[in-house]
């Protein structure tokens, strides 16, 4: 896709903030909201009266419980009496909620925007997996009582075949990204593994193992963007968004290629061309792609451009996505790791980068001097990709 | 003191606090019910599975046909028609071996769920369904199997009208 | 900055109350073909993005989005989902053809009431669960707390308020859309079955299946696709308090607040240069307490105006000429399709028996409906 013509302006993160993720959270979900929003505002030493818009992201309402979830959490999210609006791409919505800010600001609508995504999962009982009952087909798929594991089992599964690639292969990835949230203290599953331990974990639908999938959680996220002219006003290091894109393929995802996620790589090219990326692999220096499973993050590699098909398991193997290696990926520690309250999940993707290009961020600091760090969401029926990519130059 | 990314917010629970009524909570069921029109191409579909008939569509500008059948093509946008009676064997696509329920208790004897490519349709479009009377360590990539379905007198015009399928010896 | 966005094309599924012969993806196929075919398109791959509105409870579905892009030929495309009314849908897609990132975009919405079976508890589901749902009443006695407050607030009468819907019913017997449409008097409206009090049947909308798309297109194609565009020439939106214990029930803080910013864009001062209004009258005393807060009439005055006849189609500042949802039914999330697509077809000069004479201004108001404080202004030009 070509771009049209260019932004009103340039758009940054000026600031960021997240609770932990919990597997259960005391905070209801509009005090999750809240902290995270008044953590991004007071990281960019700002307030609410200095915000023009406000973005929500927020995934399934039948997880919180709540009818119009978006309204209900608008005041936590710092929405009242401004222009407020929720999107919502499933798991895609974390990196596609600073897509939609970029947009308000871009468009020369708006100077500021409070980004916020949230996601209580806990309160949907006996077990919040329960609720993605309802995402499948009503007529053709729910009679059959489907649960989440399926889809994603069968994609791995497709995955693995088609290239040949082992359950110990994609093993490396839960050992990297767990290990690596040690170092995060938001983490809900950090933890030191071996790759037997991860490849002898119980099988919860082969090929997935248990120390192959995230939790579900509590948690919020936040960021604050700004135009040029505010930014430069509002810190001294503002990471910029250079790019951004999003795809979602067809509902009828039975009829479809399950080895190569078609829609991200569309939604990578719309990015990278509007960054004027053209070499993905040697430009991006930090890659936070999304991991609810250990293979997505492989999936996704290959979907990005950033590693030939069948073949991103080598990256973990041979150290290269360590965070000390040569394209660091999920140095958070990843959904596998952190936690994966659904639509927050992909925003701390982006707090992530917003702290790595900062150099703020701590133990976890990818070393080098990163510039240019990509983050990116997954969700629906294995359907859309969303894509950002942050530079600390402009 | 400041919550910045050094020291977040949130408080974890135990299961323990709410065993032990630690926690005030406020419970809620949803009373949400719906009866869906299925239209005409999921119609006609649900009422070939009722005949022991699996249809699909034929896109003639595509030259593609697929399942489920659907009255508009969704790649070219057109409405070039025609339906097809489809074979009641196919080929698996890929499948899973799921030892959790819905609820995430554990079960025993694995379900599995496969896409199954049926035959007659553009490859690789299928349906997702369920495989049976196999042991779970023989379901390949690429197995022939076919639908069973209920007796006709139980099949209603759903997905459930096939029972399951079996590999074919 | 001059980067005007115009509507070029529009599509519908007519309004019905119950559609059982076709699915949602097949309604929202018909409208998307009929919108495409009136923006000339030459094929639907040269839209460039899409907006869609919905919301999991309302359709059935959760992670609705999933089931978007095929009934509008979005397959791999940018296609997103907001939680609004179709209006929000229109302001987003505005607004993303306002980066530069995109020429043309369509926007969608629909409704599948009638799949509803339970409409009054999934509104309740919209409630606080810790302080409201637990009280187990029908959600609707917050519009009837809402219109008690209104009417002691701006000593708006029974009968003004009835006027409305006298006024709304019939004006939709000369919409081809209308469900509703009909000739009633104050009289049996005010005589109409206590449902919420002081909320009565006759002031509620019911509602309806159908379906709406446009296409949106930048000025630098929008002459190319349409020989009439309708210019968006503003957009607000804005949220009060969503919890019932918070808000202010004084003003109408949201109508105020998106159309203070819907001007601005506009650049125009006030709504002096505007020529008809279609608001929000998802139930009868809203159609008033709107026009009070977008700054139209004095707090007081609306329910006036009504009964004056100045609202009226041939009235000073016609309001709803298109019948609103009391005369053409309610849509869920798509109704602000019914307030657009009157605008369009009015300021393009296609109206029928209905066309005003002077039609160069509109702006529409919609509001997403208990237990909500949430709506959204738009501001239309006419074609040059």
């Amino acid at each position: 896709m070509t771009i049209k013509r260019k932004p009103q302006s340039h758009v940054a993160v000026v600031g960021a903030g997240m609770t932990k993720f919990l597997r259960r959270a005391l905070e209801t979900p509009k005090e999750l909201a809240f902290e995270a929003a008044q953590a991004a505002l007071e990281s960019a030493n700002m307030t609410l009266d200095d915000i023009d818009c406000v973005i929500h992201g927020t995934a399934p309402d039948a997880f919180d419980g709540v009818h119009m979830k978006g309204e209900y959490l608008s005041d936590g999210s710092g929405g009242w009496n401004k222009p407020y609006i929720r999107c919502y791409v499933g798991g895609g919505t974390g990196v596609f909620a600073p897509i939609h800010g970029w947009l308000h600001i871009a468009s020369g609508m708006f100077e500021t925007a409070l980004v916020v995504c949230e996601e209580k999962m806990s309160s949907c009982l006996p077990h919040p997996q329960g609720a993605f009952l309802t995402i499948f087909d009503n007529f053709i798929e729910r009679p059959l009582k489907p649960n989440l594991l399926w889809i994603f089992a069968m994609e791995m599964n497709r995955y693995m075949n088609t290239y040949g690639i082992s359950v110990r292969d994609i093993a490396h990835v839960s050992v990297k990204n767990k290990a690596n949230a040690l170092l995060h203290p938001a983490a809900q599953l950090g933890a030191e593994l071996t790759v037997d331990e991860v490849v002898n974990s119980p099988i919860m639908a082969w090929p997935v193992h248990r120390l192959m999938v995230s939790p579900p959680s509590d948690g919020a996220c936040a960021v604050v963007l700004a135009n040029e002219k505010r930014a430069k006003k509002i810190t001294k290091k503002p990471v910029w968004i250079s790019g951004v894109g999003w795809n979602l393929d067809t509902s009828y995802w039975t009829n479809r290629d399950l080895a190569y996620p078609q829609y991200v790589e569309k939604a990578a090219r719309m990015a990278y061309e509007m960054a004027g990326i053209r070499e993905p692999k040697k430009e991006i220096n930090i890659v936070e792609p999304y991991d609810p499973f250990a293979y997505k993050e492989l999936h996704h590699l290959e979907g990005l451009l950033l590693a030939d098909r069948g073949k991103a398991c080598e990256l973990a193997i041979d150290g290269i996505s360590a965070r000390t290696g040569n394209m660091p990926v999920c140095p958070s520690g990843g959904l596998l790791g952190v936690g994966n309250p659904i639509a927050a999940a992909g925003l701390m993707k982006v707090c992530e980068l917003f702290w790595q290009l900062r150099e703020e961020a701590g133990p976890r600091q990818v070393p080098g001097k990163p510039e240019t760090g990509l983050a990116q969401a997954w969700g629906d029926l294995m359907q859309v990709g969303t894509v950002i990519i942050m530079r600390n130059k402009k | 003191m400041k919550k910045t990314h050094l020291n977040f917010a949130g408080t974890p629970l135990s299961n323990e606090v709410f065993v032990n009524n630690k926690v005030s909570i406020t419970e809620s069921n949803p009373n949400a019910q719906y009866e869906y029109d299925t239209g005409l191409g999921i119609g006609k579909f649900l009422q070939g599975l009722k005949e022991g008939k699996i249809l699909g569509t034929h896109c003639e500008k595509c030259n593609r046909t697929v399942v489920p059948p659907r009255i508009f093509c969704e790649l070219c946008f057109g409405t070039q028609i025609s339906w097809k009676e489809l074979k009641t064997t196919g080929r698996v696509n890929t499948f899973s071996l799921c030892y959790v329920n819905w609820d995430a208790t554990i079960i025993k004897e694995p379900h599995i769920p496969a896409v199954i490519e049926i035959d007659g349709a553009t490859p690789p479009c299928g349906i997702m369904h369920l495989i049976d009377e196999v042991r779970p360590e023989d379901v390949k990539i690429g197995m022939k199997v076919q639908a069973v379905f209920k007796d006709e007198r139980e099949r209603q015009g759903s997905i459930t009208d096939i029972k399951y399928w079996v590999p074919i010896k | 900055m001059s980067d005007k966005v115009a509507i070029v094309g529009v599509g519908i599924s007519r309004p019905q109350k119950e559609t059982p012969d076709i699915s949602y993806k097949e309604m929202v196929y018909e409208a998307a073909v009929s919108s495409y075919n009136d923006a000339a398109l030459a094929s639907h791959r040269d839209i460039d993005g899409f907006v869609t509105c919905a919301e999991d409870f309302l359709e059935g579905t959760s992670i609705f989005d999933e089931y978007t892009p095929d009934q509008l030929g979005a397959v791999q495309k940018p296609v997103h989902t907001i939680c609004g009314d179709f209006l929000h849908g229109l302001a987003i897609a505005t607004m993303k053809i306002k980066t530069g990132l995109m020429d043309i975009v369509a926007v969608e919405a629909h409704s599948k009431a009638s799949n509803i079976k339970t409409y009054y508890h999934i509104v309740n589901y919209a409630l606080d669960p810790v302080w409201n749902r637990p009280l187990n009443v029908n959600p609707y006695y917050v519009a009837g707390l809402e219109m008690r407050y209104f009417m002691n607030n701006t000593n708006t009468s029974e009968e003004e308020i009835a006027q409305v819907v006298v006024k709304n019913k019939k004006n939709a017997l000369h919409n081809d859309l209308n469900c509703f449409g009909a000739s009633v008097s104050r009289k049996e409206v005010l005589k109409s079955q206590t449902t919420f009090s002081p909320l009565r049947e006759l002031h509620m909308s019911k509602h309806v299946d159908g379906a709406f798309v446009f296409v949106l297109a930048h000025e630098s194609v929008a002459k190319k696709l349409q020989k009439n565009p309708v210019w968006i020439t503003g957009c607000g939106w804005s949220s009060d308090s969503p919890t019932l214990e918070t808000r202010n029930w004084d003003e109408c803080e949201y109508a105020k607040r998106s159309t203070y910013m819907a001007l601005k864009q506009a650049g125009l001062k006030n709504l002096n240069q505007f020529d008809f209004f279609e608001i929000d009258d998802t139930f009868a005393y809203k159609e008033l307490q709107h026009l009070e807060g977008i700054g139209l009439y004095e707090k007081g005055s609306a329910g006036k105006a009504c009964l004056n006849g100045d609202l009226n189609t041939d009235g000073k500042t016609p309001v709803n000429i298109s019948g609103g949802t009391l005369g053409v039914g309610a849509l869920l999330e798509a109704s602000g399709g019914i307030r657009a697509l009157e605008i369009v077809k009015q300021l393009r000069g296609d109206s029928g028996k209905r066309q005003l004479q002077k039609a160069k201004r509109a702006l529409a108001l919609s509001w997403r409906g208990i237990p909500t404080t949430s709506g959204v202004v738009l501001t239309f030009e006419g074609p040059k």
